[in-house]
């Protein structure tokens, strides 16, 4: 889920091509990659076994391409040595890299690799590869037994692991990393003032004036990236407003944004721009995390890969603490659910040659052993349960916590997996909201007037979503 | 003897013809089928659907505001690049005073030239990280921090730059600010290509105006401009095209590829997200095939209108 927007010269020289000096090289490069022979398939042939499940052949090999963003990609190259563990002689070539989309897209439709870890800002539109039907369903994975522990893979995953990967009824991506959200503030500094951290917004509105008075903005977003603030926006549209508004907002139901205690949610986050509670400027995702770490703001909300993300500058005695996304208070409908998730989805495309050993590869990945790897290496949680008993770290613990103290029921939204559209109207309108341009009533018509216009058009694959 | 030319002339011609039909002609051949499709872009499922992709480009709001975004740059960035480099060209060639030696540029051209040219060696991406420090939009940014050092801008209210959607002129100020980059990075490369067309020019006919009492002014409108006619038209096409372009600024400077809220949204931004994030390579393939057609159509008519008859000299 970790993002960098930074463009290596390469794909931009690239990119500036496909989008065309003339525009006609563009019509081109768009074009290059469609249409060719499928590739000849190696699959299988091995016998199968419990060791064994998918039944790969030895002497094969399976090309696994890693995204290389917050999480980095130390971790996948211990799930190689788990894995090579039980298979000797498979060779596994892993590369990892920025650009999914840019290196992975074009090879889809013909020589695609084995398994493609498809986040970052650069990833393959999900909704699209299920419905063209460019990668694997992999159901058979979760009901294979568990690498290194009792049960099935599917019984060793944590709540929502499944549901986060399942499209249209089957299971198709594979999340490693375990995901909470929230609002993170400096536990040393709030220690040292005797400052509460806030669970409702009146309480940090309360608050706010305190922290203003020390020098300090009480908030700082992401100006860069709609989505960061649109995380914000839909947890506190879920606490207010509960699962089923937010449900009736992924199907397109008619006027699911003028629910109740929709607006209302808006209008505590269109208080805080309104009040000047936001540190000024239009940062971008590590210059807001940079700024909130250099102790010019007080709360910056973001996922639990933000330790990773920024290791390299958190400084001396800060101490990065989670809480929980603020509700509004007494009328919450849910005020306790937490917005966490399984992140980081990886694929096997439907054209790989050796997808028996993708599989595999994923059965290595949700081990024990490699997703304790995993919560070493990046301080985020795996998938697998248990993969943070042993880590000793303050954001990783309070993730933990609030995990605990969670209802079964996630924080989750999909209309924007699940359309383009409204994915880009919802990035765009989050961001005016915040920059003030946007009252939270203009957000909630522009939102409906959208979400009218895909529901409206037969061109788009509607899909819907039962819990 | 003159077929053994002929054969010389194909055997050298074979390679990169048959090259750049592979590589140029053919796809773009392609593309112009997958227009006519619904092609998805990661399968091979590719149904024909007419010319249903074209009547729905015209219909498209975010194209509209895509292309009068582009015919902005289509008219600033020739205009101001074209204006700029003629008159750097001009103060280094023949702005100078005149002595025995002759005309001159003024004093230190030598190095103004190198210093104006140098955006035109660097990568775009150096340009785009270096202009992200420049436009950064709190007291770390180069201009705000400046600005907000001698009282000049409000540390609460710093410029947004690239993040700022309100009108200036009627144009989204984004705009504005990615046409400064591009003019600054354009300017030096036309600068050269002025001199070197300048210096071509005799030197007497200058002298012969300036005996006959022609100022600077004068010199520029009357004698310089029009013998530098030619020239600028061919540059004036060339920017048309970077202007139909400007994807790479666009895609590195400005909120969500094209933001804020498709405030500084260009034709190949929207194909971009067309094809790769809503997955319709057949209307984003569509939309490439017609700002194909409208590039050529503006370079024929370009190049038309300033034809005229030639000066020999």
């Amino acid at each position: 889920m970790s993002i960098n927007p930074d463009v290596s010269r390469r794909t931009l020289l690239r990119r500036a091509a496909a989008a065309g000096l003339l525009a006609v090289p563009a019509a081109g490069l768009l074009s290059a990659c469609a249409g060719s022979e499928p590739s000849q398939s190696n699959e299988a042939g091995g016998t199968k076994n419990k060791d064994n499940p998918f039944g790969i052949k030895d002497g094969s090999a399976v090309k696994v391409v890693i995204f290389n963003g917050g999480l980095g990609d130390a971790w996948a190259k211990e799930d190689k040595v788990v894995f090579n563990a039980k298979h000797a002689n498979v060779t596994v070539n892993m590369s990892s890299t920025q650009k999914i989309k840019t290196e992975e897209q074009p090879k889809m439709a013909t020589q695609p690799s084995d398994l493609v870890m498809n986040s970052g800002a650069d990833m393959m539109d999900i909704s699209t590869l299920v419905n063209e039907g460019a990668i694997e369903p992999l159901d058979d994975l979760l009901t294979a037994p568990a690498w290194d522990s009792e049960g099935t893979v599917a019984d060793t995953l944590l709540p929502g692991t499944v549901e986060d990967g399942t499209f249209q009824g089957k299971f198709y991506v594979v999340n490693v990393a375990y995901t909470v959200w929230g609002n993170w503030y400096n536990g040393a500094l709030f220690s040292k003032e005797g400052w509460e951290a806030p669970k409702t917004f009146d309480e940090f509105f309360a608050l706010a004036p305190k922290i203003k008075a020390k020098g300090i903005a009480p908030y700082v977003h992401d100006a860069v990236h709609g989505y960061y603030p649109r995380w914000a926006l839909m947890a506190t549209i879920w606490k207010s407003a509960g699962k089923q508004a937010v449900v009736d907002i992924d199907n397109l139901k008619e006027n699911a944004w003028k629910a109740d205690g929709v607006l209302p949610a808006l209008q505590a986050w269109e208080k805080l721009v309104k009040d000047k509670l936001l540190l000024p400027g239009k940062l971008d995702h590590t210059q807001s995390q940079q700024a909130w770490l250099d102790g010019k703001a007080a709360f910056i909300q973001v996922g639990t890969w933000l330790k990773n993300e920024m290791s390299a500058t958190i400084p001396p005695g800060f101490e990065m603490k989670l809480s929980d996304y603020w509700g509004l208070g007494a009328s919450d409908k849910a005020p306790k659910d937490v917005f966490a998730g399984a992140g980081e989805g990886l694929v096997v495309p439907s054209k790989a040659p050796n997808k028996a050993a993708a599989k595999e590869f994923l059965r290595a990945a949700l081990s024990k052993s490699g997703s304790a790897k995993f919560a070493e290496l990046t301080k985020s949680l795996a998938s697998t349960k248990g993969s943070g008993d042993n880590v000793q770290d303050t954001s990783l613990t309070t993730a933990n916590e609030l995990m605990k103290n969670a209802p079964k029921d996630l924080i989750k939204t999909k209309f924007f997996d699940f359309y383009a559209d409204l994915d880009k109207e919802s990035q765009n309108l989050s961001e005016e909201l915040m920059a003030g341009r946007l009252t939270a009533q203009q957000f909630v018509d522009k939102m409906q007037a959208a979400a009218d216009k895909v529901a409206k058009d037969s061109s788009i694959k509607k899909q819907t979503r039962t819990a | 003897m003159r077929h053994g030319v002929a054969r010389f002339v194909t055997g050298f011609l074979a390679l990169p013809v048959a090259l750049y039909l592979f590589y140029v002609v053919w796809p773009f051949a392609q593309a112009a089928g997958y227009s006519l499709t619904s092609w998805g872009g990661y399968s091979d499922n590719q149904e024909f659907v007419g010319l249903d992709n074209y009547v729905r480009l015209l219909s498209d709001e975010l194209i509209r505001k895509a292309f009068w975004h582009n015919v902005f740059f289509l008219v600033t960035v020739p205009l101001f690049t074209i204006g700029l480099a003629l008159f750097l060209a001009f103060l280094l060639n023949v702005g100078g005073r005149e002595d025995r030696a002759g005309i001159r540029g003024v004093f230190g051209s030598g190095v103004y030239k190198v210093i104006f040219f140098f955006p035109q060696v660097l990568s775009l991406v150096v340009i785009s990280v270096m202009w992200q420090q420049i436009y950064r939009s709190d007291s770390q940014g180069l201009i705000n921090g400046l600005l907000i050092k001698i009282g000049l801008v409000d540390a609460d209210n710093p410029i947004a730059f690239t993040a700022d959607p309100e009108p200036f002129l009627g144009v989204p100020a984004v705009l504005w600010w990615l046409l400064l980059i591009a003019v600054w990075s354009g300017a030096g490369f036309y600068m050269v290509l002025f001199s070197a067309a300048m210096q071509s020019i005799p030197k007497d006919i200058y002298e012969a105006a300036i005996l006959d009492g022609a100022g600077r002014f004068h010199t520029f409108f009357r004698v310089t401009l029009p013998l530098l006619r030619d020239t600028i038209s061919v540059a004036w096409v060339y920017l048309g095209f970077i202007a139909l372009d400007m994807y790479a600024l666009v895609f590195v400077m400005t909120p969500s590829q094209g933001g804020p809220n498709h405030a500084s949204e260009i034709f190949a931004s929207v194909l971009n997200f067309t094809a790769f994030q809503k997955g319709q390579f057949g209307y984003a393939c569509a939309m490439g095939v017609a700002l194909a057609i409208f590039t050529i159509l503006l370079a024929a008519a370009q190049l038309r209108i300033t034809r005229r008859e030639r000066i020999e000299y």
